[in-house]
């Protein structure tokens, strides 16, 4: 489903992402942690070529992300995003941030758009909230229309940045139990995220990046495995995450 | 003092003032406002294009409507205008756009170089998550900056715009230059001709600014409606 072949990446003379290999199964969770600046968040967005990279190849579907021929927004429709902070669009209410995409790119009419958006309000449990405007959401609220947002577009795959580390500690889990329902449905998902709680429960790899390289990329009993063999850093990163 | 002073005659020249004078200043400001908006808000785009001759030739013709004075540019529309339309449809003599189309094409295009100022901080007010958001959803460049960006700049510029109206508003008196009668050309004329100068800049003076001090108390308020909730 997803494919990503020796990227490498720079800012400037600042490189980022240095030969990062995986590819992610259709129906697989990929749960991507790393300490701060280790180019998680980079990897993720360039997968629907939010981030250009200057080497490698990324192969969505069976579409070359990098290709200049390639039909871009056509390609991000199906893919979903997630973003840490959230990212709805403050002007319109949360039913139209639902429907404004899918009358766009996908030419849905407006009733279609607004049965699919609401069935996913309600999947979300925030349909009552459907004419309210971000703003007067909680953070867990807003995230939870940004799933659904997501959603709407009927994607082959969604990718989460971050998702719950803007939220409030009360509002992490009404989040994560929405992606935990997604994920045991069989969405393909790649999640760069800190809940540990979450990469145990569905994830089904684990790949931990440091200093922008893929450290290690194994299954999830290994990684928690804790007489497995772990890389020096990846010991060290997750002792400090792991309660004690 | 004022027993001198003949206050009838404003009275008696108010449709004058208002029907011919204030309507032009009006319409010439409505105009203007509109077309400067639309053709700034592309300006403010192509400033922020990372095409580079795109952002270079929006700059500079910025920083060259900003560098002259209002006077010259529409003295210079005025009588360049008919040539360059002239030489560009090849005709052999020049093209006659009149005094009021040469007046709104030239406020269009000198105000459109503010507007265009306060758009592009109006678009870069705006974080860059939203556009990625929109562009993840799949939506094109127009469209992101159609549904997305441009609505929430546009709000968020709306007092600095209506401000930059108001001086626009001041602005369009001189058009006398170009012999139209704007309001503060009626009134001249009322006052030459009757020998009541005094009068009339006064009164004069006091309608734009009532007219100024209310729109700038509108904005006001209206900077607090459309605040988007955050």
């Amino acid at each position: 489903m997803i494919e990503i072949k020796h990227v490498s990446k720079w800012y400037g003379s600042f490189q980022v992402l240095t030969d990062c290999t995986t590819s992610i199964g259709a129906g697989e969770v990929v749960v991507v942690c790393g300490p701060s600046g280790s180019g998680k968040s980079t990897l993720i967005k360039t997968v629907n070529a939010l981030e250009p990279f200057q080497q490698g190849e990324i192969i969505v579907n069976g579409i070359s992300v990098g290709d200049p021929k390639t039909d871009l927004p056509k390609l991000r429709a199906k893919v979903g995003m997630v973003f840490q902070h959230f990212e709805l669009f403050p002007h319109l209410s949360v039913l139209d941030n639902l429907t404004l995409a899918q009358t766009k790119v996908l030419g849905r009419g407006k009733d279609e758009a607004a049965d699919r958006a609401l069935k996913l309000l309600d999947r979300v449990g925030l349909k009552a909230h459907q004419s309210k405007y971000p703003g007067q959401l909680s953070g867990g609220q807003q995230q939870r229309v940004a799933i659904a947002r997501a959603l709407s577009m009927d994607p082959i795959a969604m990718l989460f940045d971050e998702p719950t580390s803007a939220l409030d500690p009360e509002m992490v889990n009404e989040v994560l139990d929405v992606m935990v329902d997604l994920a045991k449905e069989g969405m393909t998902m790649m999640v760069v995220t800190h809940e540990m709680g979450f990469a145990r429960k569905v994830a089904d790899r684990v790949i931990f990046m440091d200093g922008g390289r893929i450290v290690e990329d194994t299954g999830k009993d290994e990684f928690f495995d804790p007489r497995g063999e772990r890389s020096e850093r990846a010991r060290q990163f997750l002792s400090k995450i792991l309660p004690h | 003092m004022f027993s001198d002073f003949d206050f009838d005659v404003i009275w008696r020249s108010l449709p004058y003032l208002f029907k011919e004078g204030m309507t032009f200043t009006l319409t010439l400001t409505a105009m203007a406002t509109v077309g400067g908006i639309i053709f700034g808000t592309l300006l403010a785009m192509m400033r922020l294009s990372r095409f580079r001759w795109l952002s270079a030739v929006a700059g500079t013709y910025v920083n060259l409507m900003r560098s002259l004075p209002l006077l010259l540019v529409i003295f210079w529309f005025y009588f360049l205008v008919p040539y360059i339309g002239a030489w560009v449809i090849g005709s052999p003599t020049p093209i006659q756009v009149g005094a009021f189309w040469s007046s709104v094409i030239t406020f269009t295009m000198f105000e459109a170089a503010f507007f265009c100022e306060i758009m592009r901080a109006g678009i870069q007010s705006v974080s860059r998550g939203q556009t990625y958001a929109a562009y993840a959803l799949g939506l094109n460049y127009w469209q992101t900056m159609g549904s997305v960006i441009l609505p929430q700049a546009f709000r968020n510029m709306i007092p600095v715009l209506l401000t930059q109206t108001i001086v626009l508003f001041q602005d369009t008196s001189l058009v006398y230059v170009l012999s139209i009668t704007d309001f503060l050309g009626a009134a001249s004329k009322v006052a030459q001709r009757d020998g009541r100068l005094v009068e009339m800049y006064v009164f004069a003076a006091l309608v734009y600014f009532i007219i100024c001090f209310t729109a700038s108390r509108l904005v006001r308020v209206l900077q607090q409606r459309v605040a988007i909730v955050r």
